[in-house]
């Protein structure tokens, strides 16, 4: 039999340790992580643009060449930080907390939002981050624009905890691919945002099927995130798009 | 009771060797025991992430059950299922952040399955029936054989899964294009939860009429 004391000073022990353990991995490993969703970050941006051949290795050389112009813009659509030369990943665009910020928009604070420009064989391309959330935990992504703001290009979907098989294939080429083509703004000029339907994207008229794509079976509330966060992100920027115009 | 007459059991023995194979028949953790039955209705739409888990769970049985059985002479009886938890999340959290930090593209992978590992029954139920009470060879033994058990079904149900429900088998197609010009489809009911577990019956239903020793009077 144990006595009370030993169990206390067993567990006390035992917490301590482990406190000690755990805490300093995660110290020791910090900067490698940061630096690991830095690159991954940068990854993302590249390949929603269709930049081939992008791996953890070349991302950031890549990212440099590629990369022509960084902004930040704020809820009126001005530009509020640019940021054009060497060391992007320590631009004040390439930091922006986007859960802060998109929290400050939802509680109607003013926000700052970033916006990536690529150049890619002559042509602009506009990169716009994403973050929303899914059934278990947040999602994000990004998408890309042509020049006009309008068609979109390509996107890439990250998620923390999606049912795998299910919610998690936003990430795979599967759901990705059905993106490109798509148009955020309709005929006239209104923004209507890229959205996602259940019910079998062909069975729709051509005004729906220009502005919507085929949601993933077995996975509803993760496809309805994907829909709700492209919507939510993309209208923010509708004033800076406007003005450009 | 002297060591040095006692004769060393060997690495393999026959004993040693059934805790091994146990678990992938009449001691299955999921289809006997019944345990880790949330997990494996979740991740096994597809065989990939299937795999993933299995392999995860099985890394972290093994080495869980040899952590427990080294500190179980001291783990005080009041306290145990607390040490258990505490020595399962401290390890699949090191280990996350060891991926994290140096292979990023696996731990984006298993980023989901980290927390149902924790989560997952088998790991405590082995814990508190084996380690507790064994040697720490054993137990690693154990915790392989029962996470081999685990993976057998998870993996066999990512197979019927993805090949029904998607087509694919490792995300590759082999059903032909020619059955769906004839009006083949996919049945969208195998992607879905529910299905996971009416083929976790069946597999039930084979095996124990198979091996009389498991049906209860």
């Amino acid at each position: 039999m144990y006595s009370n004391a030993y169990i206390f000073r067993y567990a006390g022990l035992m917490v301590i340790l482990v406190a000690a353990i755990l805490s300093s991995a995660a110290m020791l490993l910090k900067p490698m992580q940061e630096r690991n969703e830095a690159v991954d970050k940068m990854q993302s941006i590249l390949d929603a643009a269709g930049i081939e051949n992008v791996n953890s290795k070349n991302a950031i050389e890549l990212f440099n060449q590629y990369v022509t112009k960084m902004i930040v813009i704020d809820e009126k659509g001005v530009i509020t930080d640019e940021y054009k030369d060497a060391g992007k990943e320590n631009s004040e665009a390439f930091k922006v907390n986007l859960k802060e910020q998109l929290y400050n928009k939802s509680i109607n604070r003013s926000f700052k939002l970033p916006l990536y420009v690529l150049e890619k064989d002559g042509e602009k391309i506009n990169i716009v981050p994403l973050r929303g959330v899914g059934l278990w935990g947040p999602i994000w992504g990004n998408i890309a624009l042509k020049d006009d703001f309008n068609t979109v290009i390509g996107v890439t979907f990250g998620h923390k905890s999606e049912t795998p098989g299910l919610g998690a294939e936003i990430e795979t080429p599967v759901f990705t691919d059905l993106f490109p083509g798509k148009k955020i703004f309709n005929e006239k000029g209104d923004f209507v945002s890229v959205g996602v339907i259940k019910g079998g994207i062909e069975n729709f008229p051509a005004d729906v099927q220009r502005h919507n794509v085929d949601a993933i079976s077995g996975g509803t509330i993760t496809s309805n995130g994907v829909n709700d966060m492209i919507k939510n992100v993309l209208e923010s920027y509708v004033p800076y798009i406007q003005k450009r115009e | 009771m002297s060591t040095d007459k006692q004769e060393r059991e060997p690495l393999f023995s026959a004993k040693n060797r059934k805790l091994l194979t146990n678990p992938l028949n009449i001691d299955n953790p999921i289809t006997v025991q019944v345990l880790g039955i949330c997990s494996a209705l979740a991740v096994t739409a597809k065989i990939k992430p299937a795999f993933v888990m299995a392999l995860s769970v099985m890394i972290v049985t093994a080495f869980s059950n040899f952590v427990i059985s080294l500190m179980r002479n001291g783990i005080p009886p009041r306290i145990r299922i607390i040490v258990q938890l505490v020595v399962i999340a401290s390890l699949v959290i090191v280990v996350d952040q060891v991926l994290k930090a140096f292979v990023y593209d696996v731990s984006k992978q298993l980023s989901v399955f980290v927390g149902l590992i924790i989560t997952n029954c088998i790991l405590m139920g082995r814990l508190e029936a084996f380690a507790m009470v064994n040697k720490p060879w054993p137990s690693i033994l154990d915790g392989i054989g029962n996470g081999l058990g685990y993976g057998i079904i998870l993996i066999i149900l990512g197979f019927v899964r993805e090949l029904f429900g998607s087509g694919t088998i490792w995300g590759f197609h082999v059903i032909p294009e020619a059955f769906y010009d004839f009006g083949y489809k996919n049945n969208g009911f195998m992607i879905l939860p529910p299905m996971a577990l009416i083929i976790v019956g069946i597999i039930i239903w084979i095996q124990r009429s198979r091996n009389p020793e498991l049906i209860e009077n």
